[in-house]
């Protein structure tokens, strides 16, 4: 379980940097990547709390 | 457990091993540290000195070098000082001071460094006031403003500064877990925005980056009203800015858990994504935004980034500004505590938030930026040249080390007199020969090394021990 949560987060990070790669490439268009970014802002920002600082408090 | 209970706690293992040295068990390795300093130097600090080079006329090819070289010797720094005095005294910057230059400079140094504290958490909350005032279409402030140019900017950064100042006075722990989370998904939001503007600079391949990077993005013309930089200012700014950390000693506190000194190096991850990448990254933005709206003399990092990467960008000046801000705040108040500790710290919280806030409405606090964190870095500076000298050499020249807590003394003299005339001899330069405040620690670390010494020549008086070799710290005499 805890490795699909770090799955997750990592793809939200992923699909927050990728986008605008492709736009430079281009292949999607601002607008597609700006709405990306925000998914992939959510989707890190719901799944990093529950392992990030968890493995920290652990490694202290 | 309730909140008063929560914050006493917290405050106890904020003061952990603060008054002994570290122990053997409590030692972390090197890789521990890589992370540590990659979140704390992305912050929001970096969405306004990135533009500010290329506001300032920085050329690309003095940026790249300039930067390379400067954050160079910062790492540098933060090894062979830093690190290695870490390493040996394994105490706080606080106590190490405190033991050699008493507890009453101590207590002036820590006032000094609320106020600074207080004036950088300042330019965070107003960073984040110019992402948050998007959606009511807030009138921006320009480069050259110092008074608040809308009472909508007042209202803005008043409420911003509410909720940092409650969150800081009851929810630190948790903001510092939150800065832990957002700190890489930062530095992607930064290198993503930056990339996705490219092809709107003109840049549709690797081939088209530096002949953009040169014409237009950091063209070394500056704007209306902004002194020229050049390759020097820009590695003095890269070594300086964090001054206070590397040369002036602050960063003993996390470097004295370090297994070795070369910990110090771990600094390269935060200054090489913060001070380099992300600088360059956030200026590009702005070079952009100057671009479309013809040099205008608009400042504000909320919109710029929200027109490179949406609501993402917005949001990510908003967490970089608040991240800093509120860490920044809750130092401040502890500092300020120090005089009292039986001052009640949310009070202090208050007091301090309510000071920050208002010092937040003035925008010449983000304008200028680059000289505010040169000046803190530069008054910090000399006391880290005393620990330096303390340390290495005071035994050597048959001076006494750790005076004040040797000799009993609350205020050792030679310390006082070495801030004071170090300071002095660089408003010297400063107001009578030019030389610009970014140049200014060099120099005047040599000074504050040299004064030390004689001050300490001239004011330290011969000590016996009673209980000679047994235990150095017990019962003092000092011969008249």
């Amino acid at each position: 379980m805890k490795r699909l949560i770090i799955i997750t987060s990592i793809l939200g990070l992923i699909t927050t940097i990728v986008p605008p790669f492709l736009v430079f490439t281009n292949q999607i268009d601002p607008s597609t990547s700006k709405t990306l970014m925000l998914i992939g802002t959510v989707v890190w920002f719901i799944s990093a709390p529950l392992w990030l600082n968890k493995k920290e408090q652990e490694s202290v | 457990m309730n909140k008063s209970t929560s914050l006493v706690a917290k405050l106890n293992a904020i003061n952990e091993y603060e008054r002994q040295p570290i122990p053997e068990s409590k030692l972390k390795s090197w890789k521990k540290f890589i992370g540590t300093y990659a979140g704390e130097h992305t912050a929001g600090t970096e969405f306004v000195l990135g533009p500010l080079f290329v506001a300032h006329g920085a050329s690309a090819i003095d940026l790249v070098t300039g930067l390379l070289i400067g954050n160079v010797l910062a790492v540098l720094s933060w090894a062979f000082f830093t690190g290695k005095i870490a390493a040996k005294t394994r105490l706080t910057l606080y106590y190490q001071l405190e033991k050699i230059a008493g507890s009453k400079f101590t207590l002036i140094y820590n006032l000094v460094n609320a106020g600074l504290f207080c004036f950088l958490a300042g330019a965070m909350i107003a960073v984040s006031a110019t992402a948050v005032g998007i959606p009511f279409n807030l009138e921006m402030p320009t480069l050259t403003d110092i008074l608040p140019n809308s009472l909508g900017w007042i209202l803005t950064v008043f409420a911003i500064g509410a909720i940092t100042t409650v969150v800081a006075m009851f929810g630190f722990e948790q903001v510092s877990k939150f800065a832990n989370i957002a700190a890489p998904w930062m530095i992607m939001v930064f290198i993503a925005a930056a990339v996705g503007v490219l092809p709107r600079l003109g840049i549709n391949s690797l081939a088209d980056f530096w002949p953009v990077a040169k014409n237009t993005i950091w063209t070394g013309v500056p704007l209306e009203g902004q002194s020229q930089f050049t390759f020097w200012h820009i590695t003095f700014f890269a070594w300086f800015c964090n001054m206070a950390m590397h040369i002036g000693m602050a960063d003993m506190s996390i470097l004295r858990y370090a297994k070795k000194w070369t910990a110090g190096f771990s600094t390269a991850s935060g200054v090489f994504l913060g001070h380099y990448i992300a600088w360059i990254a956030s200026g590009i933005l702005y070079s952009l935004f100057l671009l479309e709206s013809n040099n205008s003399l608009t400042f504000a990092p909320g919109p710029i980034a929200y027109e490179a990467a949406g609501i993402a960008g917005a949001v990510c000046v908003v967490i970089a500004g608040w991240t800093t801000a509120n860490p920044t705040l809750y130092r401040a108040g502890l500092a300020i505590q120090s005089i009292n500790p039986n001052w009640k710290t949310w009070k202090v919280t208050l007091f301090v938030g309510l000071f920050t806030t208002i010092a937040a409405c003035f925008p010449a606090l983000v304008m200028r930026l680059l000289e505010f964190v040169a000046l803190y870095g530069l008054i910090l500076m000399p006391v880290g040249a005393v620990i330096f000298i303390d340390v290495y050499f005071m035994e050597r020249w048959g001076l006494v080390k750790n005076y004040a807590l040797e000799s009993g003394k609350k205020l050792n003299p030679a310390v006082a007199f070495t801030w004071i005339l170090t300071l002095g001899f660089c408003l010297v330069l400063n107001l009578f020969a030019d030389v610009e405040i970014f140049f200014l620690g060099l120099p005047g670390w040599f000074v504050a090394v040299i004064a030390y010494l004689i001050f300490s020549k001239l004011f330290q008086k011969p000590i016996v021990f009673k209980t000679q070799k047994v235990n150095l710290t017990s019962e003092p005499i000092l011969n008249h």
